[in-house]
């Protein structure tokens, strides 16, 4: 599925392994929860790239204690209507303290991005020719918002107190 | 009233330009229906029976004369004519199309109005008490709150997809006018036993399928947390709340499911997290935002005793339009004055481009250029000299806009039901024409004094006929319109769900059901007990006799 980065597209270096794959020697790995906590000692081992993807029953907490081991996570929405995962991103971002890849699958539609973006997510699976280009048009169509969120901007209320966000 | 500043300005604008792409790429051709529902209702463009249904937010029910101008002319140059104000305290314009959407938005823009959230699993229009900073009885303000909740709420990335949609009222008064309690968060401003004025919080309450009232999840919270604490509630709903049956997945379905000890338990563990992040309100925030409500420039006048008595006593009519429509204000010389938009045999909560012009000439003429939608589908001017009364009164009889008739059984809530709405069961509108018509020419209105009728065309209950002193709810059978009664239902402070009476009517049936109700009332009551007070002090039984004859053996066996 065509991935971005928010600025450009993307090549996935990650190798999905889902309960019935077997474990490949080398590469990058993105797991089931199931997969991670079955293979977790193996898993931790290893010196490559590895994410962990979560279904949108998969509370986050689960990881939480192996998140500084983690480069990626990725987060299920298995219809756009579904919106568990913006709470997920929230927590692993602002409560659990993640900052490497957090990745948004599944049912991701352009009108989405944006909010997306705002709550954390900062990788995209989109099924489009051109993600990057959506992403363009869909995550400028505001340039104000009144809710802080995980993303640093500035808010309509911070604009207007004329107070810089040291973030 | 708020205002605009540039950052609102600019965001409402990049809500407009942004739907006008989305349309524009609808009528292209590049999405279809189906990805388009979605953007479309976020932006409230439903697709109704006839045309689409564009639903104007009206914050907390507070609009200016200057709005209200600018809603007659989208009713004018886009609709035929009518705008319809709902329970919600927002208006609906029903003969929409597509093509017009973008620009009746960018003209709501230019008047600080918008359609955004007005539908879709999200927090909806916040309302509120429409006698707010105004009312004798209040202890706060809420309206404060209210904008910035409306702020908060509005566009929010976390809560755009909630398992379903999400209603907040606010009330400052011990007199609850707002309905909290049938609300999926009611905020209650009072004071606690050191004076301090703060909120209490109500949570799980609604109507729908399963009418459900709130329950108290906080006594008291200092008014500063209250964001940071909806934000906790919303986060445990998105989390929690049930997703694999829409029937099932407002927040009291959850609260119900794992009870309110647990719920509060889950709620107040996220809210430590967050009560002291940048959530809470700023003195800064609140003065700025408060600098919007402050009271207008009220004249040093006495009320009005004798020369009013003398008016009142001279004209019986206006005396009559006096005791249900005008209420008492906090300051001296002032009154609240509400027009009703059920005038007997009409649509109730429509009203034509030219009244809404007529209306808004009065409220700049009387009550300082603003006036507040009321959940109950009227209209109503908040600070109207006691002097200006009866030239008030003059001029509504001129516009048949003086209808007495306020908290009275003629003064119907009806959803749009199966004249519009795709979902109806049965006709509303009708049904509540008959009722008025009936009272209108029975001359029993004054005597029977306060009672609501609220009437709703499925079970979705719009109408709000669970909390209608008498509720009609329209239902199928095999084909056929009939119409089932509950009694005993209200909204207010004391809130209860109504009972259901018995079997379902036919539409022919209810005027009289209704009269027989009315008049077992009328021969049992006690002094100057109201309609409720009677039926809570003997229950259902005398009214059911009324309606279906006496109690046999077969039925109590059944
Ligand atoms: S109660 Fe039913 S018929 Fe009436 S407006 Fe709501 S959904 Fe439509």
């Amino acid at each position: 599925m065509p991935l971005t980065n928010s600025h450009q597209n993307i090549i996935d270096p990650y190798i999905k392994i889902g309960p019935d794959d077997s474990l490949p020697a080398e590469g990058a790995l993105l797991v089931t929860l199931a997969v991670w906590q079955d293979h977790w000692e193996r898993l931790m081992r290893r010196q490559e790239l590895i994410g962990v993807q979560l279904t949108s029953d998969e509370h986050p907490e689960i990881i939480s204690d192996d998140i500084d081991q983690l480069d990626l996570i990725a987060l299920e929405f298995p219809t756009f209507r579904d919106g568990r995962a913006y709470s997920y991103a929230r927590l692993i971002r602002e409560r659990y303290g993640f900052t490497g890849e957090l990745r948004a699958v599944g049912d991701v539609l352009l009108e989405q991005l944006h909010y997306m973006e705002r709550v954390g997510f900062n990788s995209f699976e989109v099924l489009s020719n051109d993600p990057a280009t959506d992403f363009e048009i869909a995550a400028n169509d505001f340039t104000v918002w009144y809710q802080t969120s995980g993303d640093q901007r500035r808010t309509a209320t911070m604009l207007r107190q004329g107070k810089k966000n040291h973030g | 009233m708020y205002r605009y500043d540039e950052f609102d300005q600019t965001l409402i604008n990049e809500r407009a330009e942004q739907f006008r792409r989305q349309s524009a790429r609808r009528l292209d051709g590049d999405i279809n229906e189906d990805q388009f529902k979605p953007l479309r209702l976020m932006n409230g463009l439903y697709l109704q029976l006839h045309a689409y249904m564009l639903r104007v937010n009206v914050p907390y029910g507070c609009l200016s004369a200057h709005q209200l101008r600018r809603l007659a002319h989208i009713a004018r140059r886009y609709d035929k004519g009518f705008g319809h104000f709902t329970t919600r305290q927002n208006i609906q314009f029903n003969w929409i199309s597509l093509t017009d959407t973008p620009d009746i938005m960018t003209e709501l823009a230019e008047v600080d109005m918008n359609t955004i959230q007005s539908s879709g699993n999200c927090v909806r229009n916040i309302t509120a008490d429409h006698y707010a900073g105004r009312a004798r009885d209040e202890i706060e303000d809420p309206r404060v709150w209210c904008e910035l909740l409306r702020q908060y709420s509005v566009l929010h990335p976390e809560f755009s997809y909630l398992p379903r949609k999400f209603k907040l009222a606010l009330t400052g008064s011990p007199h609850d006018r707002a309905a909290v309690a049938v609300h999926d968060i009611g905020l209650r401003l009072h004071h606690d036993n050191q004076g301090r004025p703060g909120f209490e919080v109500i949570v799980g309450g609604g109507q729908g399928r399963t009418p459900v009232i709130g329950k108290t999840i906080r006594q008291w919270i200092e008014p500063r947390h209250v964001i940071s604490y909806v934000e906790a509630i919303l986060r445990v709903y998105n989390l929690y709340g049930r997703r694999d049956n829409i029937f099932k997945a407002r927040i009291k379905i959850l609260v119900n499911a794992i009870g309110i000890d647990k719920f509060r338990k889950l709620v107040d563990t996220e809210w430590e997290q967050i009560r002291d992040t940048g959530l809470q309100v700023s003195n800064t925030e609140f003065e700025r935002i408060n600098a919007h409500f402050l009271p207008p420039d009220y004249e040093n006048l006495a009320d009005q005793g004798d020369e009013l008595a003398a008016k009142r006593t001279r004209e019986p009519a206006f005396d009559a339009w006096m005791r249900s429509n005008v209420t008492g204000h906090k300051v001296p010389g002032y009154a609240i004055v509400n027009i009703s938009l059920k005038a007997p045999g009409r649509i109730p909560g429509d009203i034509s481009a030219d009244k809404m012009e007529h209306v808004a000439a009065l409220a700049d003429q009387f009550s300082f250029g603003e006036l507040r939608v009321n959940h109950r589908q009227n209209l109503t001017f908040v600070d109207v000299r006691q002097i200006d009364l009866y030239l008030l009164w003059e001029q509504l009889v001129a516009l048949e806009l003086a209808t007495a008739n306020i908290g009275l059984a003629s003064d119907i809530i009806a959803c749009p039901g199966l004249d519009y709405c795709a979902l109806a069961n049965a006709r509303s509108i009708p049904i509540a024409q008959d009722i008025s018509l009936h009272f209108a020419n029975s001359g029993k209105l004054q005597q029977v004094g306060n009672l609501t009728i609220n009437i709703s065309g499925c079970m979705n209950a719009c109408g709000h006929h669970h909390v209608g002193n008498i509720g009609i709810l329209g239902v199928n059978k095999r084909g056929k319109e009939y119409f089932q009664l509950t009694l005993g239902g209200s909204a207010d402070e004391h809130a209860s769900l109504g009972i259901r009476l018995g079997r379902g009517l036919p539409r022919a049936e209810v005027p009289g059901a209704i009269e027989r109700i009315v008049d077992t009332y009328l021969t049992i009551r006690q002094a100057t007990e109201t309609f409720l007070q009677t039926y809570r002090r003997i229950g259902i039984e005398p009214f059911r006799e009324a309606v279906y004859g006496p109690v046999n053996v077969s039925r109590r066996v059944a």
